[in-house]
């Protein structure tokens, strides 16, 4: 490990660190403006963040240590996910560590302690928001896990700096695998971060809602970490899906200009997805709990599709 | 490791007498409790280690044999301590030393068989199980097989007097009878009329294809039985609840993989060519059984039965790997196949040290609670944080998440599955991913039957008042625990080590190992292939995970306040929550109960809303029965009606049928 490895990591902690909430202020600024409304300022989340670190948290009698140590252990996961994924070059000396199928495992390591630290106060909401997590978690991990294994099987490997390298090598024309794979990907994305078809972060209706159960007991720098790792999961998963299916601009060797011309790119690609999103999320209306499961369902089939169309045709 | 091999054979025959020493002891002492708790189990727990220690030794040592002239007149015992037996022997040793000790603050006076007894049979199974690994000819293994059946069936039935424990402990031998007379008539295929019953005898055999088929069904039927494939799965459902939990533990720790062992004994030793179709067979009964286990575990209600089902899916996964293994074997592909094997291996020890930790901790639950049901617990990590904290290391290793033991395995199966471009045949290329896709199902459905498991006993507040008197464990349970955890904490950060242990079985079995091929990467880095390919590091990606979590308390309570107050939940302002409001154990499997709905067999009982004293109930059962075991039976039954026809009462009538048997007999050897 040298010190320009050192860099690019830190570099990619910092980045991730202040794009994803920037990221969830774009996406709810393109909101307000597709709805007609007069959008809240790109750094509110920031300010979001200030406060709630500031405030007191207040935890339940009840809770014992899990409860406290899950947003850490949340943050300390998303953080690290967004560190292994390639979002401004692919050399990165954490990334060895963690290949993609470990990157799906950090994810479900997250989701496990959220949904223990739910449970952990015994409400009624609490494993109500437990048990959906769960059951999202359940078809959209491997349906996860089906979209990097077409691109795995395309690469020929599962590490993921591998992946985006072939990935961005080969010619400009689509493959009919990826492109299955792609949209299982946006809907497991969608349903991963708590977005409208699945989930409404901004509704708390106890009949429909998913993440604001599993962190309603939490407030103050508690309650921050959570929402900052909900920020980094976005960006970890968008990241992903420009890795893998824009690979274009990420900067292969430590090369000081390609760094600072990916940033830049990073966030052209990032502005444009997080406008999609905002999109997909007004034109969209929320389904009932009891389809999430065809949804995602469907996802995973569309990830099998995606492997079956990579090995039938080769492409 | 330069010690000679005699001298690890001769220890381990030695420990062995040791252990029945140790069981002779509880027979003398037969109903002091103290001494037989204190004294004899840590001491078993002791030679557990040693046994383990010289089968370590042994592992990459040459195969040693010896004779000995136990049992019949002309039928010697033959021993052989080879790579394989070896490494079965370091699981069944590390495992039983944590479950020994464990076993000695466990059991208590009064509950069924004396404590002596109870002494006797456990370290009989103990050297049924060793006795099984090291066998080799085929009447020293069906004799030690049944040691370890019957003994195991005395410890299910410890509680002997409740009926439906009886009824657990009948099926249970029934189904390992019917599975022993599979591996007997397996062994009989094997030796290929030479008379020849040693395995040293049918290894220089050559079967053709057609007879080493049978030998490989009958060997997969007859220790499936015991490993509990589907639809053999039905005894452990029933078995492990009524079994006291050391052992619960012992069985699904241990003796499942005894099975497994017979299997790869079998399959690559004794039979020298797999076929690569039954590598199909074993990968289609893997993953059926892989997905009937996970899906019923998650509405299980009984945390033991939860538990045994979770066995069946990891057993599951074991029989996929095996199918890996024999299809890239028949191909040749040697270093695949190395891939396969050396995953199956892994995820043995690894579910040998996570289940049994696991059973330990319902034990350790049931003690503290005599309640087994779910629906009764909740709460207990304030009560018994030691069990509660060790149990979650279980868990997360259960569900296969990083940094545990559990995902290594499960990685490096999937690395084996990715990989199959070589495959020269073009359905197989296709079709084997594809069960990849059905692996990481199971590994999800895993995550979400282990929150259940642990959210549902440990979490929450208690569903009942007088769960708040639950005690902790003790110290020889807390040691046993910790033992336990230790080795799934172990084993899963330091992957290439274990892989270089596991590295002499591939190499002896398909003549290529993984690290002997220099393919495993660093101390630090598991690359089985090549590290631009695969690569994964527990140890960075744990210190990484720590070091962050670490610096986000330091940052956080260094730039902000770190005030906390505690006040009554908030749960969305709704005034009088109970304990009873939140999810009960079927309300967390409902999801699953919806989606796979066409797999179960439900009953339901829904309350009108008119109702004013309404019942809601449902209860699920395993379809196999219906499906297969009731109509065998009832098969059966009409088959002897039939055959009942014939019995007359009459003494005159079966003098005829004896004259027509004659007639009948000599008109066939005149002609």
């Amino acid at each position: 490990m040298n010190f320009e490895g050192i860099l690019a990591q830190l570099t990619a902690m910092a980045v991730a660190l202040v794009v994803a909430p920037l990221l969830v202020g774009w996406v709810n600024m393109c909101r307000a403006w597709l709805q007609n409304r007069s959008a809240p300022s790109l750094l509110l989340p920031f300010r979001m963040l200030h406060k709630l670190f500031w405030k007191e948290s207040i935890v339940a009698n009840e809770a014992t240590a899990i409860f406290r140590l899950a947003p850490y252990v949340v943050f300390g996961c998303m953080l690290l996910a967004s560190m292994i994924i390639p979002t401004l070059s692919t050399n990165l000396p954490l990334a060895p560590a963690a290949d993609a199928i470990a990157l799906v495992g950090l994810f479900a390591l997250a989701r496990l302690f959220l949904s223990l630290a739910a449970m952990d106060i015994g409400t009624a909401f609490g494993s109500l928001g437990a048990r959906r997590e769960m059951l999202v978690g359940f078809l959209a991990e491997p349906a996860f896990l089906m979209v990097l294994f077409t691109a795995s099987l395309i690469s020929s490997s599962t590490s993921l700096a591998t992946i985006v390298s072939s990935l961005a090598h080969r010619e400009l024309t689509i493959l009919p695998s990826l492109a299955f794979a792609g949209v299982a990907f946006t809907m497991i994305s969608l349903a991963e971060n708590a977005r409208v078809p699945v989930d409404n972060p901004a509704t708390h209706l106890e009949l429909t809602m998913i993440h604001e159960a599993l962190i309603l007991e939490y407030s103050g720098r508690h309650l921050a970490l959570m929402e900052w790792a909900a920020a980094l999961k976005l960006f970890a998963y968008s990241c992903a899906g420009l890795a893998l299916f824009f690979p274009w601009g990420i900067a292969e060797a430590y090369d000081h200009r390609a760094v600072l011309f990916a940033l830049p790119v990073l966030l052209a690609k990032l502005a444009v997805g997080g406008f999609l999103l905002a999109l997909i999320e007004t034109a969209l209306a929320k389904m009932r709990i009891f389809r999430v499961p065809e949804f995602l369902a469907t996802a995973f089939l569309l990830g099998v599709l995606a492997l079956l169309v990579h090995l039938l045709l080769g492409a | 490791m330069g010690a000679a091999p005699i001298e690890a054979l001769d220890a381990i025959l030695l420990f062995l007498v040791c252990w029945l020493v140790i069981g002779m002891a509880g027979i003398v002492a037969l109903r002091n409790f103290a001494v037989v708790a204190r004294v004899l189990f840590p001491a078993s727990a002791l030679l557990s280690i040693a046994l383990a220690a010289f089968a370590l030794t042994a592992l990459p040592a040459a195969p040693q044999t010896t004779v000995l002239a136990i049992g019949l007149p002309n039928l010697p015992f033959h021993l052989r301590l080879d790579a394989l037996s070896a490494f079965f022997l370091v699981l069944l040793g590390v495992a039983s030393a944590g479950i020994s000790i464990y076993a000695g603050g466990y059991f208590r006076e009064g509950e069924g068989t004396p404590p002596g007894l109870m002494c006797l049979q456990y370290h009989g199974f103990l050297c049924g199980m060793a006795l099984v690994l090291l066998a080799d000819d085929a009447y020293a293994f069906m004799v030690s097989w049944e040691l370890m059946a019957l003994s195991s069936f005395f410890l299910v039935t410890t509680n002997h007097r409740i009926p439906e424990i009886q009824r657990a402990g009948y099926l249970y031998l029934l189904v390992a009878h019917i599975g022993a007379l599979a591996i007997l008539l397996c062994f009989g295929v094997l030796q290929a009329n030479t008379g020849d019953y040693t395995f040293e005898g049918m290894r220089s055999q050559h079967l053709s294809p057609f007879w080493a088929s049978w030998a490989f069904l009958l060997a997969l039927f007859g220790f499936g039985a015991k490993a509990g494939i589907l639809p053999l799965h039905i005894w452990l459902p029933e078995a492990h609840p009524a079994a006291p939990s050391p052992v619960s533990a012992l069985m699904s720790g241990v003796m499942l993989k005894t099975a497994i062992y017979g299997i790869l004994r079998v399959t690559f030793d004794l039979i020298d060519t797999p076929l690569w179709w039954w590598g199909m067979v074993a990968l289609g009964l893997g993953l059926a059984t892989a997905l009937f286990g996970v899906i019923f575990a998650a509405v299980q209600v009984d945390m033991k039965r939860l538990l045994a089902y979770s066995s069946i899916e990891n057993i599951g996964i074991i029989v996929m790997g095996l199918g890996l293994a024999i299809i890239f074997a028949a191909y040749k592909m040697d270093s695949l196949a190395a891939l396969a094997m050396s995953a199956l291996l892994y995820h043995c020890i690894n579910h040998a040290l996570f289940k049994s930790l696991l059973f330990l901790g319902t034990g350790s639950v049931l003690h503290a609670t005599h309640e087994r049901s779910l629906g009764k617990l909740g709460g207990l990590l304030r009560f018994m944080p030691w069990v509660a904290w060790t149990t979650l290391v279980g868990v997360v290793a259960s569900a296969g998440l990083p940094p545990s033991n559990g995902f290594v395995s499960e990685w490096l199966l999937l690395q084996g599955f990715l990989f199959t471009g070589g495959l020269p045949n073009p359905y197989l290329k296709m079709l084997v991913p594809m069960f990849a896709a059905g692996l990481v199902l199971v590994a999800a459905l895993a995550g979400y039957v282990m929150v259940k498991f642990f959210g549902v006993i440990f979490l929450g507040r208690p569903r009942e008042e007088r769960l708040a008197a639950a005690e902790d464990a003790g110290t020889l349970e807390r040691l046993g625990l910790l033992w336990l955890t230790a080795g799934c904490v172990l084993f899963g950060l330091f992957p290439v080590a274990i892989i270089e242990m596991i590295d002499p079985i591939p190499y002896a079995l398909v003549g290529r190992g993984l690290a002997q091929s220099g393919r495993i990467g660093d101390w630090l880095l598991l690359a089985p292939v090549s590290a631009e390919r695969a690569s994964y590091s527990p140890l960075v990606f744990f210190v990484a995970t720590l070091a962050i979590v670490f610096l986000t308390i330091v940052v956080v309570h260094r730039f902000y306040h770190a005030r906390v107050r505690r006040a009554p939940p908030w749960d969305c302002g709704f005034p009088q929550q109970t304990a009873r409001m939140q999810d009960s154990a079927e309300g967390f499997g409902q999801p699953i109960r919806q989606i796979f709905e066409p797999f179960y067999r439900m009953r339901r009982e829904l309350p009108s809303p008119f109702d004013a004293a309404p019942r809601y109930s449902v209860t699920v059962e395993d379809p196999m029965w219906s499906w297969i075991y009731l109509r065998l039976a009832r098969a059966i039954e009409a088959v002897a009606r039939w055959a009942g026809l014939i019995q007359r009462g009459r003494i005159a009538i079966y003098l005829l049928y004896s004259f027509v048997t004659l007639i009948a007999l000599l008109s066939f050897t005149q002609a």
